[in-house]
């Protein structure tokens, strides 16, 4: 009798605990069995380390030039003293700048840049899409009408250019270009979080809450609100990824990050006549640009697989 | 169809407008004085007395609005300080340049990226396709500015010597004379006219105007300087394109009708291409729409990059100097050019698919 209760308790654990699968875990699942992603979240956890340790792992500062300091000229080649270099020069793993200053720990800084303005443009811009797209969506009339034609004239323009345009006006600087990117990227989100609102707006459990007496706050942000959440996850990963090929766009132009910031698409920038004398100066900043935009990329398409109730059967 | 076209170009109305009032409202943005943002610093109170009389910018808003979208259907964009001559002038001058370059790199970007996409789709799975969907993930993730600086590097610098180097500046080579093609036809245009206007526009486009003049010199040389940038910029399309079409394909050829068309004994090539690329290709148009607004944004960078003095490097100058007249025109003129491309990929969309029409 009492093994058959236990038999019984166990079965039930069992069963309590299958039930507890949560979306998070079978999208955890599914996202490690695909080997982009985990390229993908790999190189972004190498990223993030550099980005926290920056200041314990670069070699030098990242701003203080080095003349009077060291025995070195400025645009100095790569000298590693491991792969044969004179040990008597000093090391520059990636050679020295058109300032005489050590590319390797300007990139290691520009790391932290990078995600700060892939997180921030993003986060932004989804708060704003957010807001926008739920009233739209949830209230429809001529407040979806008017946020909508609004969204739809900011997507006439080519993305980029509109960025540059808005720089323009409000002046150079990075928190200027940060800005310009969150601006244009609005729509995305707006949109996207329409869409979900629209779709579920009518649904029962939506019509019951109201029964219930469930006021508007209560509506949206816990019954609606959440369905568009694992679009906006995707969305937002893969638009981090554009938000820092355009930030490093407006950096690259001078419209963004200002020298001597260690910003990847600035170093470019400023070194870009310098390409057949010191085509060092331009591969590495753009290697780390393209590494990083590449494991958002990664990320952003192996959650959508992951997050699609289409492929649920799969996990 | 007419329905739909013209409802179509109806809905695209208030997106001009709106187009227009955003430019309007972030020429208002400017910190400072418009005169001076406008014609420059040094613009005297005389000049700017004018100038703001002739805008209207003592008007209340509204009503420089109307100035302004009047001056725009006439074709007035202003003049610029930085370069002191009409906005209407450097339009004309720059912007075949960017259409050529424009045209070139999404001739790459298809002609390239589709046939890899079918091949990926066919080869599913195979070494073949892990490498195409290896390229088009690193394709989309790379700057276009880098890119285009690394193959001028390896192009110009790396391979000289060889058979493959190719010039990493500029349009033609120093010293190669062109004579515009209604020159060479001894036609007669006067100046001033529109006529005028529109072949002088056609025959700055170097290679359409070797073509029509038939100086094949000239032509090879303008494809040979074109290469490296309509690779750099028709990069980020092309993966995309890449991409989409894999997708595309691979969803057909898993259809039904597919396999009967493989049940009843038809070639490979001919299932491929005629039952499955046709229906395929819907999806890709959509994507080359969209990703003519990256062309367009690309092409500032791409300009830039190359010194080509397209439309883009000009907008890199007038930011350089200041000039938000330019910066201001030409927004407006990029912007009204993507509404009506994206027009076009619309009615061509629902010319491919009698579904959407009928909607």
């Amino acid at each position: 009798m009492t093994q058959q209760i236990q038999a019984i308790a166990k079965l039930d654990s069992e069963g309590t605990a299958l039930h507890s699968v949560s979306l998070w875990n079978i999208t955890r699942r599914r996202l490690l069995r695909r080997k982009s992603a985990i390229v993908g979240l790999v190189i972004l956890a190498i990223l993030i380390f550099i980005a926290l340790t920056a200041q314990w792992i670069a070699p030098y500062d990242p701003i203080q030039p080095l003349i009077g300091r060291e025995k070195v000229g400025k645009r100095e080649a790569p000298c590693i003293h491991a792969f044969g270099c004179d040990v008597s020069k000093p090391q520059h793993i990636l050679g020295t700048d058109g300032n005489v200053r050590d590319e390797f720990s300007r990139l290691l800084y520009g790391a932290r840049l990078s995600l700060i303005i892939g997180l921030s443009t993003v986060t932004f811009a989804i708060f704003i899409g957010t807001v926008l797209g739920a009233l739209s969506g949830y209230f429809g009339g001529w407040i979806d009408n008017t946020i909508m034609r609004v969204m739809d004239v900011l997507l006439a323009f080519p993305s980029l250019l509109l960025a540059i345009a808005i720089v323009t006006v409000l002046g150079p600087g990075l928190q200027n270009a940060l800005l310009a990117i969150g601006i244009v990227s609005i729509p995305t989100y707006a949109r996207v979080v329409r869409a979900s609102v629209l779709s579920v707006r009518e649904m029962d459990y939506v019509s019951a809450t109201r029964a219930l007496g469930g006021n508007t706050n209560e509506i949206l942000f816990r019954r609606i609100l959440p369905n568009a959440l694992t679009p906006l996850i995707v969305q937002g990963t893969l638009g981090i990824a554009t938000a820092i090929l355009d930030a490093a766009a407006l950096s690259f132009l001078g419209l963004g990050a200002q020298p001597p910031t260690p910003e990847w698409g600035s170093m470019l920038g400023a070194e870009r006549n310098q390409v057949f004398t010191a085509p060092h100066l331009v591969f590495f900043p753009g290697i780390a640009i393209a590494l990083t935009v590449l494991s958002f990329n990664l990320l952003g398409d192996g959650l959508r697989d992951a997050l699609d109730p289409r492929l649920a059967h799969v996990s | 169809m007419t329905t739909y076209i013209l409802r179509r170009i109806l809905l695209s109305i208030p997106v001009l407008f709106g187009i227009l009032f955003a430019t309007f409202a972030l020429g208002r943005l400017i910190p400072g004085d418009p005169c001076r943002a406008i014609l420059g610093e040094k613009a005297t109170n005389l000049v700017c007395d004018e100038f703001i009389h002739r805008h209207g910018l003592d008007k209340p808003i509204l009503v420089q609005f109307g100035y302004y979208v009047n001056e725009i259907a006439h074709g007035d964009f202003g003049r610029s300080f930085r370069f002191s001559k009409p906005v209407d002038d450097l339009l004309m001058e720059r912007l075949p340049i960017t259409i050529e370059l424009s045209i070139a790199a999404l001739f790459v970007s298809i002609f390239v990226g589709v046939p890899l996409g079918v091949i990926s789709a066919i080869r599913h799975n195979t070494w073949v396709d892990v490498l195409t969907m290896l390229w088009a993930n690193t394709g989309v993730s790379m700057p276009v500015f880098w890119l285009g600086l690394m193959l001028a590097y390896i192009f110009a610098l790396a391979l000289k010597g060889t058979p493959l180097q190719l010039p990493p500046s500029g349009r033609l080579s120093p010293g190669l004379i062109t004579v515009p093609f209604y020159e060479a036809w001894h036609l007669k245009v006067t100046s001033g006219t529109t006529l005028f206007t529109i072949v002088d526009f056609l025959s700055r486009m170097n290679i359409l105007n070797g073509l029509l003049s038939s100086n094949f010199k000239l032509v090879k040389d303008a494809i040979v300087h074109l290469i490296l940038p309509a690779l750099a910029l028709g990069t980020i399309p092309m993966a995309i394109i890449a991409r989409m079409t894999r997708s595309s394909m691979l969803e057909v050829l898993g259809q039904d009708y597919i396999r009967t068309a493989r049940a009843k004994g038809l070639r490979q090539r001919t299932v491929v291409m005629k039952h499955a690329f046709r229906n395929a290709l819907l999806p890709l148009v959509t994507v080359i729409g969209l990703s003519l607004g990256g062309l367009l944004g690309g092409a500032v960078l791409t300009e830039t990059v190359f010194n080509l003095s397209g439309v883009g490097r000009i907008l890199y100058e007038a930011i350089t100097a200041r000039d938000y007249g330019i910066v201001q025109a030409f927004t407006v003129v990029i912007a009204i050019f993507f509404v009506i491309l994206n027009l076009i990929v619309d009615i061509s969309y629902a010319y491919l698919d009698p579904r959407i029409r009928l909607e």
